[in-house]
């Protein structure tokens, strides 16, 4: 019968994404069913005991103690992993080539005099204080980490501001710099349109879709998802818009983001709008609601009331691509071009005897709640994790109830676990479950490709797809990337067909579909616009030239944004390997939580370096 | 307060040091508070019943060389008795390699600090073998010793007084561009020592036979210049100390047991943690199991910027402490990111001639987590066995932690 064996390391700090690769190393052994691997803080020992790994007696350990837990078959099986702990340890501690691994980001500035960006992913509690000293160090950050306090993160961005430097993030999944991907992003061609984003999938989703119809992205910044809140102003954001008026290689604008502020909406559709540039607009669920102006239809007509200079607002992220396009093509839509929204599938419904409900399972949270928004008045009720009030928030995330659209990267599903565009791990095993419930008829899951992504997810993912269809279960995956992804998309695409998935390229399309499959009855509402939230109705009709002013604080050098030649990695090894496939010099740091984590010593540094 | 403006400060000092070789004179004619009932030690203060087998066999060899007992046991009958004092160099202006026992007889090297003034001392050091410095007591090995004071310090010192001294910093920056570090490495500083010391021994010698013996003895030991190399980092460090609010390391030391640290803004105070066993090659025969916890004042290279923090100027002895050339320039890389300052007068030519990494500050040890490196020998740990084997040992990080609490409570921080 299986049981739980652990080993304690003392004082053998690892970084958590050493230990997230541990523990699948671990369940990759003979007999393992399940392991976990952290470093022994009290929070890693409640996620252990939510795992059902916390074994007993509870281990005497410390944070700065390794605890290994296994769950095997027998408990041979399970010794015998734990004595391969320490060559597993060994094998993903790269730094081969004899490259040497500063600890400081001072030492990784003075050995990479290029730099101009450092890329921050080191736990929350931590990521403040390197991204201030990459500030310091005169370096721009991108800040994937998230648990960054708002505080925090204004504190930053008004000193990045003041230093004409970006802060982009916290919690930023994406940008693209010169044609240089940062965290994940698509292989996308240069081009005339900038963009900036609050959200890494959607500037993905936008990113990939403008070139697959064959046009390409001159910038394209991340602000992190609160950049847009009241609090914050959309300092980024600012910012970014900012660059892309002054640079000459944009010529159109796509701002995107999920609901904004409305006071901040104003002041960055005021500095948008007096760009000179034409400006698309991705509000999610927002739309052209935001503004009381004149109707905009789809695609064709604008705030300014001419159709190559002004504000355009796009309902979702595949109609932010082709008006961008559009735009910068001078001005005539071609719908479909070379790209095809839809890839396969969206014929007839099979039989219209599917089991009754639709199930989403998520890699983040924009595609999450554009599909939800998308199925909103169609499919009721909606249950999701998603946080709004355009749902039905689901008590347990674990279990789905009745349509249930999840975002799988929420912190519920993914603290101490490694993120499900990164790992499959998670998506396999809730598919499986979804495909045990026999009242669930369709699974949608997006599948996102591009640098820092799975490697190669089709191949994890189909056999599971493969095995989870039934005459009354269908399958539909939205796939984002670009034919120049590592990954090839198309053997990607070919994969998932061939395991029987229905495969799309955006979400309003599978949506369509997964109705139509469904046979959800026809959108009573098509005609009039969804409601926008409450405060925005009240937008003013035109812009206030006078908020259209440059943001205050130093101007952000447009040669900073040339293509970087290196960078400093701070955390998650898979951004440097993304940058050196971009042929973009990476240092990463051997980076170790400062002061071991020690709050007494940390506070003595912190009053010692003023 | 600005701590960093007080390192600055107290590394400029150490950098300025100008540790110059005048002279080879009595422990007890020189060193300040040496008298006949006390014995120096390396590392910080140890009680005669935490001492190791190395020190342990040093301490009983000295007692028997002052002929204060007349054999082992009286020896250590005495010393476990409270009659003898015991102290480290460190705390009377000295350091010593290995077990670093220095009793009032015996000669020890007289380093001057030109630029500051102060003066610093070591012992001679006796070459390989059975070595007081490894804890051997037997009769030849006091016989050595003997000859050391009676024949080669007087050599030493006739020859030196008539001379302007031997510029040790010089002399350094030489052998760093010859593939010394300066602490495990002196191959080519002894041999620069030697050709310095001839032509002031050899006009004063009576004897030509004892004069060969002086400069051979010199000549055949690759650690012959350790000790005065030694006591000018000591020079040089104390001259980065008692700066009011610096946290720059200005000792790092092991008595075999504990490993000690001293801080520039931190008076004579020691932080210590038990001393770990180095990691490294073993001679044939040895194994780690043999190996006495980490030794010696030698370390004292380290905190002036040179041994493992040089790392990159020596690829010859990388074998040692890891495997390739590139890891002995990621060594030295390594401690830039734990120093204040890179060192104007030690210089790397692989590295481009940057300066080494000097003035180890203890913040940034705490806050990286990266303690320096030491480029050790490895005493057996019975007495008198010897070396057994050279690597590479680290010290407890705790020992910085407790400094910079020290520090803070020291400042109201």
């Amino acid at each position: 019968m299986s049981g739980l064996v652990s080993a304690v390391r003392p004082g053998a700090y690892r970084d958590s994404i050493v230990l997230m690769q541990l523990q699948v190393a671990l369940t990759e052994l003979p007999d393992v069913e399940d392991a976990g691997a952290v470093m022994a803080t009290p929070e890693n020992l409640s996620l252990l005991e939510a795992s059902g790994l916390l074994p007993a007696p509870v281990p005497e350990a410390g944070p700065t103690d390794l605890v290994v837990v296994v769950r095997a078959a027998t408990k041979e099986a399970g010794e015998q992993a734990l004595d391969r702990i320490g060559t597993l340890l060994r094998r993903g501690s790269s730094g081969g080539e004899g490259g040497f691994r500063p600890h400081s980001l001072e030492a990784a500035a003075r050995l990479t005099p290029g730099a101009r960006f450092a890329l921050v992913s080191v736990p929350g509690r931590y990521a403040a204080g390197v991204a201030g000293q990459a500030l310091d160090l005169g370096l721009h950050v991108f800040l994937y980490s998230d648990n960054v306090g708002v505080d925090e993160e204004i504190r930053l961005k008004r000193h990045a501001r003041d230093a004409g430097l970006l802060v982009m993030g916290p919690d930023c999944g994406t940008a693209l710099i010169g044609g240089v991907g940062l965290g994940f992003a698509n292989r996308v061609r240069r081009g005339q349109i900038g963009m900036v984003a609050a959200s890494g999938t959607g500037l993905q989703a936008v990113a990939s879709a403008i070139h697959e119809l064959g046009r390409g992205v001159s910038q394209g910044i991340g602000t992190g998802g609160r950049d847009l809140s009241r609090q914050v102003g959309a300092i980024t954001a600012l910012q970014a818009v900012d660059i892309l008026r002054r640079d000459p290689e944009t010529r159109v604008i796509v701002l995107i983001s999920k609901p904004p502020s409305p006071e901040v909406a104003d002041r960055l559709l005021a500095a948008a709008g007096s760009t000179g540039k034409p400006v698309v607009v991705a509000f999610q669920g927002v739309g052209q609601k935001i503004i009381n102006g004149p109707e905009i239809g789809a695609g064709s007509k604008a705030a300014g009331g001419d159709n190559t200079a002004g504000l355009h607002f796009a309902d979702d992220l595949s109609e932010a691509a082709r008006l961008a396009v559009t735009l910068d093509a001078g001005g005539a839509v071609d719908g479909r071009s070379a790209w095809s929204a839809t890839r396969s599938g969206d014929g007839a419904p099979a039989s219209g005897a599917l089991a009754p409900y639709l199930r989403g399972l998520f890699s983040g949270g924009t595609l999450a709640l554009e599909t939800l928004l998308k199925l909103r008045g169609r499919l009721d009720p909606l249950h999701s994790n998603l946080g709004t009030e355009r749902s039905v928030e689901l008590e347990d995330p674990g279990r789905s109830r009745g349509h249930t659209v999840l975002d799988l990267g929420a912190d519920e599903f993914t603290v101490g676990r490694p993120h499900p565009m990164i790992d499959n791990d998670l998506r396999v095993r809730r598919l499986r479950q979804e495909a045990d419930d026999p009242d669930a008829g369709l699974i949608m899951l997006d599948v996102v490709l591009g640098y820092g992504a799975h490697p190669d997810p089709a191949s994890e993912l189909a056999p599971v797809i493969a095995e989870a269809r039934r005459p009354d279960l269908a399958v539909i995956a939205i796939v984002v990337g670009t034919d120049e992804d590592p990954q090839e998309t198309d053997a990607q695409i070919e994969l998932l067909e061939g395991a029987g998935a229905h495969v799309h390229r955006d979400v309003s399309a599978a949506v369509s579909h997964a109705l139509a499959l469904l046979g959800a009855p026809r959108d009573p509402a098509a005609a009039a616009p969804a409601p926008g939230p409450p405060a925005s109705a009240e937008r003013p009709a035109a812009v206030p030239a006078e908020a259209a002013s440059e943001p205050a604080g130093r101007p952000v050098a447009l040669d900073d944004l040339t293509q970087p030649a290196a960078a400093i990695n701070v955390g998650l090894e898979r951004f440097a390997e993304s940058l050196a496939a971009q042929e973009v010099e990476a240092i990463q740091l051997d980076w170790r939580p400062p002061a071991g984590g020690d709050e007494r010593l940390l506070e003595i540094l912190e009053k010692l370096r003023r | 307060m600005d701590v960093s403006l007080a390192n600055a400060t107290a590394v400029e000092r150490m950098i300025a040091s100008r540790p110059v070789l005048t002279g080879v004179a009595r422990a007890d004619e020189s060193i300040p508070g040496m008298h006949d009932h006390l014995l120096l030690h390396a590392g910080p203060p140890i009680e005669w019943g935490r001492m190791s087998g190395p020190l342990r066999g040093a301490v009983i060899g000295a007692l028997l060389y002052e002929e204060i007992a007349s054999d082992a046991e009286e020896a250590a009958r005495i010393a476990a008795s409270g009659a003898i004092e015991f102290a480290p160099c460190h705390d009377h202006a000295a350091v010593g390699p290995m077990a670093g026992v220095i009793s009032s007889s015996m000669a020890v090297y007289v380093v001057e600090d030109l630029t500051h003034g102060h003066r610093t001392y070591s012992n001679l050091n006796e070459g390989y073998g059975k070595v007081l410095r490894y804890g051997a007591y037997s009769p030849e090995v006091l016989d050595k010793l003997r000859w050391m004071n009676e024949g080669l310090a007087p050599a030493l010192a006739e020859g030196l007084a008539g001379s302007e001294g031997i510029d040790i910093r010089a002399l350094l920056s030489e052998a760093l561009h010859m593939g010394d570090e300066g602490h495990n490495r002196n191959k080519a500083g002894s041999l620069l020592f030697l050709k310095l010391l001839a032509p002031m021994v050899a006009p004063l010698a009576l004897d030509p036979a004892e004069a060969t013996k002086v400069l051979a003895f010199i000549g055949d030991n690759a650690l012959s210049v350790l000790n005065p190399v030694m006591a000018a980092c000591k020079a040089m460090a104390d001259a980065a100390h008692g700066v009011d609010g610096s946290t720059v390391v200005t000792a790092m030391a092991r008595n075999g047991t504990d490993f000690g640290i001293r801080v520039s803004g931190l008076a004579d105070r020691w932080f210590t943690a038990p001393a770990q066993t180095p990691d490294g090659l073993y001679f044939a025969g040895f194994s780690s199991a043999d190996a006495n916890p980490d030794i010696g004042d030698s370390t004292i290279t380290e905190t002036a910027g040179i041994g493992a923090f040089a790392m990159a100027a020596a690829p010859a002895i990388v074998s040692f402490v890891s495997g390739t050339p590139r890891d002995a320039i990621n060594a030295t890389l390594e401690m830039y990111e734990i120093t204040v300052a890179e060192h104007e007068h030690f210089t790397i030519p692989t590295l481009d001639f940057r300066g080494t990494p000097t003035g180890i500050d203890v913040r940034s040890v705490v806050e990286l987590g990266v303690t320096p490196r030491v480029n050790t020998g490895i005493a057996h740990r019975e007495a008198g066995v010897g070396q057994v084997g050279a690597g590479l040992v680290r010290p407890p990080l705790e020992i910085f932690e407790q400094a910079l609490l020290a520090f803070a409570e020291r400042y109201g921080i």
